[in-house]
């Protein structure tokens, strides 16, 4: 077993990014609890089918197990892991100590997100952290990467990550969303997941704004695998920065019970085709929310093939 | 204005079980506005003990619970009053609690919940728009306060649970960061927000917090 992996090696997300090719990532939710058979299932559907696995924090401030210890997992597993890191429930000491383990043990690119909040969980008495934010976090790891903790002190031994951080095109109002977007590049943000996207048209002016903010930032649309029309509803009325139109809706409305997650799966091949086709973004952040055994289905349908690409 | 809320009646009656005599402090500040700790909340409390079959030695509000000079004071002035009884009830803030508590060897109980540092609205509607954090950054956000008026207390930009101006923990909340942008961007101040903003020191009134006037003709010239 590898204790140490001290080369650094680009992580897979750079390579394809700085390449110039379209970047497919997967996401992987750990469970609740110690079973993480299914888990690892997922893992070995997805590791040669996307070019690397997001791992969620305790998402949607909902207990689970941990990120970290998942993306040694993928890694020890033959996946390539995109370490999700929030700062609600650890404060800057936590973090800095969690990001020297995690590249002791070969991982090299970490997505940066400040966390939701408690009250949307299911730990709802718990103390919330929030030490540091998205902005604030990226901060801080590019100075450890420059060989210092945050309280100036110097490490034996530094990090090198490929920081990325999330952006929200659905933002209303946007106008503060394009603001912090510009603060995290400030802030060593090299790539961009988005928050989940349905509606295209919006989404190319959003890619305009972002592009003329920057050209060096890489952006990946993020698509969240639609199941019903009451999830639909569900997230129009309460995710924020989440808004699937009228004419997807009526798709999903209009599928027989039985078709409704192949209607899904249609829907969101058609939005992966319409981002490589139309060269909207640099790749796209596949999130099936449990679903993760369709995600073959999704990539034959629209076409995409890692091996191939 | 500290603002407290009245606990259950039950749970005060819990907190004074095997005590028959009690003393009660109510606070003519905060305690009277927030409508815990005045007059008439003091008078139906002892009203309310009494049928419990509990005998009330006294009742006192004065202005500054929290002084605790002030409090001693009142103590020695009622004297026979807080003699007699077995425990004190207090109706006002934690820091009036615990200036009783300076004051008496006794049981000393709360009878509210201390919620937050707040702003009067209108009568009976109050917001919290400071969290005492020791390092006011109000200057470079358009003197509305991130660390409290953002659920999150996050200091650079609002997150992805902005909805509309109204924050994902509560439809009826504002967004503290849509509010910050909108009054930035009416003073033609944006730059701030464009700002980064380093980490905050969360230590800057370490907690339990303390300030102590400098003597004149101390410390220098």
């Amino acid at each position: 077993m590898t204790l140490l992996i001290k080369e650094h090696v680009k992580p897979a997300i750079q390579e394809i990014l700085q390449a110039g090719k379209f970047l497919v990532t997967g996401e992987i939710g750990p469970p609740k609890g110690t079973d993480i058979d299914e888990m690892i299932e997922h893992i070995h559907l997805l590791k040669d089918r996307v070019h690397a696995m997001n791992i969620t924090d305790n998402q949607s401030s909902v207990m689970r197990y941990p990120s970290l210890a998942t993306a040694i997992l993928i890694k020890e597993l033959g996946g390539e892991p995109n370490l999700q890191v929030t700062c609600r429930d650890r404060n800057r000491l936590a973090i800095e100590a969690d990001l020297l383990f995690a590249y002791t043990r070969g991982i090299r690119s970490v997505l940066c997100l400040t966390g939701d909040s408690i009250p949307v969980g299911d730990h709802k008495e718990a103390k919330a952290v929030f030490d540091c934010e998205s902005v604030q976090l990226l901060q801080l790891i590019r100075n450890m990467e420059e060989g210092r903790d945050s309280g100036g002190n110097e490490l034996k031994g530094g990090v090198q990550f490929f920081k990325g951080a999330i952006v929200t095109p659905e933002a209303i109002p946007i106008e503060p969303q394009m603001i912090k977007f510009e603060k995290k590049i400030e802030a060593g943000a090299q790539w961009f997941q988005t928050q989940a996207v349905y509606d295209m048209d919006n989404f190319k002016r959003f890619m305009e704004k972002a592009r003329e903010i920057s050209d060096k930032a890489y952006i990946c649309c993020g698509l969240v695998l639609l199941t019903s029309p009451g999830q639909i509803k569900y997230m129009n009325a309460n995710v924020p920065g989440v808004f699937v139109p009228e004419d997807l809706a009526r798709e999903m409305e209009d599928a027989p019970k039985e078709e409704r997650l192949s209607t899904g799966i249609r829907i969101m091949a058609r939005q992966i085709r319409q981002c490589i086709d139309e060269k909207l973004c640099d790749g796209v952040h596949i999130m099936a929310i449990g679903k993760e055994d369709v995600v073959p289905s999704i990539l034959e349908e629209a076409g995409v093939d890692i091996k191939k690409m | 204005m500290i603002i407290t809320t009245s606990k259950p009646f039950e749970e005060v009656l819990k907190e004074l079980e095997g005590e028959e005599k009690v003393f009660i402090v109510g606070c003519g500040l905060c305690a009277t506005t927030c409508e815990t700790g005045g007059e008439e909340q003091v008078a139906e409390m002892k009203a309310r003990l009494e049928a419990e079959g509990k005998t009330v030695t006294g009742a006192i509000i004065y202005d500054e619970v929290c002084h605790e000079l002030n409090t001693k004071r009142k103590f020695r002035e009622n004297k026979d009053a807080v003699e007699a009884a077995d425990s004190f009830l207090v109706m006002c803030c934690g820091a009036g609690v615990q200036s009783v508590r300076e004051s008496t060897e006794r049981a000393v109980h709360p009878a509210c919940n201390t919620v937050f540092l707040g702003n009067i609205q209108r009568h009976g509607h109050f917001m919290e728009k400071c969290s005492l954090c020791g390092e006011c950054v109000l200057e470079d956000f358009g003197a509305i306060c991130p660390v409290t008026r953002c659920h999150k207390g996050i200091l650079n930009g609002p997150c992805g649970g902005t909805d509309e101006g109204k924050c994902e923990t509560d439809k009826e909340k504002d967004c503290g960061w849509t509010l910050i942008y909108n009054q930035l961007e009416k003073m033609g101040k944006l730059d701030r927000f464009r700002k980064i903003y380093g980490l905050k020191n969360w230590q800057a009134n370490m907690k339990p917090g303390r300030v102590i006037f400098e003597k004149k003709g101390e410390g220098g010239e």
